[in-house]
């Protein structure tokens, strides 16, 4: 029995070693490119309606000003999400589209229009986090953890 | 794609030793001096049950492919309805109804209906079956569901049980995805080894009575076959396995070669699938030609960015019964093997690491 379930392994690993062999992997040069460009160009963008807000309300500080600026493009993100567009950018620019805030509003926005089928509070209201869970208990946890070492070295 | 390399050496040997060693009293010349007991996997027909009848349901994006202009009908995906399960409950409905039609019949006249599709609990089959009010036994494996049916509904009208039976699959592109991968909106990237589930609806009228169409000769009922796969994303690798498992046996235990065949037809491999099918089968000394087809690279063409082709229970069931059964009324075929494939994991089981167990049933269709 031992053998033949070693026999499976041997026969499974080389399958494996066969299958990376021949599967098409995408180029992380040009995947690179596409999320860096489109990355930036969020960004850019970003940074516009920051120096907008702070030319139109001068007597905010930095601050509310960007907590407005994030506010605009998470609401972009979600109607861009609701027009069917970015999940087409999402597809195109990787890392691009989802490691900016963007990409936070995109899962979530996502997820609550695929569950709204099953009712509101169940669907949505349930699936909300689905996507986007992990990062928010790995957020809380690991700021956790740098505000105990931070405050640790404080101390000294 | 980049061409498939052939790896010699120590990978030219996928199975493991025992079931290599096939030796030449096994294998026998003709099905009629087959003895029982040495097909263990295939059974063949001494009344062949005819296919008198077929009907595809899908979508636009399955008739702007190649063999678009012989689906049936061509819905929308959502075909006015609150969500796209009901869409696909009635795009099955649509295939069942208009297959019986084809065939001549009412729906309620067909004698058992055996479907099955990619949802949970296989629901829109049942609710298929609820409306259409006739005996149901509701079928999964997964991507091979189309064959299965086709396989058990011939043994049934083979040995004398029933004289219609209506044998229906349907996939959705937009419910399989969230229900085994993320939202529809969500901005995930795919590999390039991926494959897009078909929306589509295929049923098939088996009938013992029929006077016209294509016989179904003998089936090959498959193993679940596992060569420690365990990405979601490259199904063709997965399933591969299982389709050369049941191809050679089916092969073997037939004794024909696949020069015989006018036709041998996969499910749903995929390019990338399709091109390691071939490989696998070339260690086992058989060599697929011109005649080996897969229904995932027929259905879409390279235009329409679907990575390696089309998958999902509705591929099979929507080619087979559009294009290939006018093909075999146009006498094309004087015989094919037809073996769909699934892969039988879910969503649990891949997230736990298990690798992914598939399966292929395999059909041989006479003219």
């Amino acid at each position: 029995m031992s053998e033949q379930t070693e026999q499976v392994e041997q026969r499974n690993k080389r399958y494996n070693k066969y299958v990376n062999a021949v599967t098409p992997k995408s180029s992380i040069f040009k995947s690179l490119i596409k999320s860096f460009w489109v990355g930036g160009v969020t960004c850019l963008f970003a940074q516009g309606i920051f120096e907008l807000y702070q030319w139109a309300f001068p007597s905010l500080d930095t601050t509310t000003i960007s907590a407005y600026m994030l506010c605009t493009i998470i609401v972009l993100a979600v109607i861009l999400t609701g027009a069917g567009v970015f999940d087409k950018l999402g597809r195109y620019a990787g890392a691009g589209a989802f490691l900016p805030i963007t990409g936070f509003a995109n899962a979530m926005a996502s997820s609550a229009m695929e569950f709204k089928t099953e009712g509101l509070i169940l669907g949505s209201q349930t699936k909300f986090f689905s996507v986007v869970g992990p990062v928010l208990v790995n957020g809380v946890v690991w700021s956790a953890l740098a505000g105990l070492i931070h405050y640790v070295i404080s101390l000294f | 794609m980049t061409s498939v390399t052939i790896l010699k050496g120590e990978n030219t040997t996928f199975l493991p030793k025992n079931l290599q060693s096939v030796s030449e009293a096994e294998t026998v010349q003709s099905p009629e001096k087959l003895a029982p007991a040495k097909a263990k996997q295939t059974v063949f027909f001494r009344n062949p049950p005819r296919i008198c009848a077929g009907a595809a349901v899908v979508t636009q994006r399955e008739a702007d492919g190649p063999v678009g202009e012989y689906f049936s009908s061509v819905v929308d995906s959502k075909m006015g309805e609150k969500n796209f399960e009901t869409a696909e409950i009635r795009m099955l409905k649509e295939a069942v109804t208009s297959a019986a039609a084809k065939a001549g019949l009412w729906p309620r006249e067909l004698d058992l209906l055996l479907a099955g599709d990619l949802l949970n609990q296989i629901t829109s089959s049942s609710y298929v079956a609820r409306d259409l009010g006739i005996p149901y036994m509701g079928l999964y494996s997964a991507c091979a569901t189309m064959t299965q049916a086709l396989a058990l509904a011939a043994a049934l009208l083979d040995a004398g049980c029933f004289t219609n039976i209506a044998c229906a699959t349907a996939s959705h592109f937009s419910t399989a995805e969230r229900q085994y991968r993320y939202p529809l909106e969500y901005g995930a990237q795919r590999p390039p080894y991926a494959q897009w589930t078909v929306t589509g609806a295929g049923c098939s009228i088996v009938s013992s009575s029929a006077e016209h169409g294509p016989r179904i000769t003998a089936a090959t009922f498959g193993k679940a076959v596992d060569f420690g796969v365990n990405d979601i994303s490259n199904m063709g690798a997965a399933m591969a396995p299982a389709a050369m498992d049941t191809l050679y046996t089916m092969l073997r235990e037939t004794g024909l070669s696949p020069s015989d065949f006018d036709l041998i037809l996969t499910g749903d491999l995929g390019k990338l699938g399709s091109d390691i099918l071939r490989d696998l089968m070339r260690e086992q000394g058989i060599e697929l030609g011109q005649n080996y087809s897969d229904c995932g690279t027929l259905i879409y063409d390279n235009t329409q960015k679907v990575y390696q082709g089309g998958s999902g229970a509705g591929c099979s069931a929507s080619v087979f019964n559009s294009y290939i059964l006018d093909r075999f009324l146009k006498d094309c075929y004087s015989r094919i093997a037809f073996l769909a494939t699934g892969a039988l994991m879910n969503p649990q089981s891949t997230y736990q690491g298990e690798t992914i167990p598939c399966i292929s049933h395999a059909v041989i269709i006479e003219k």
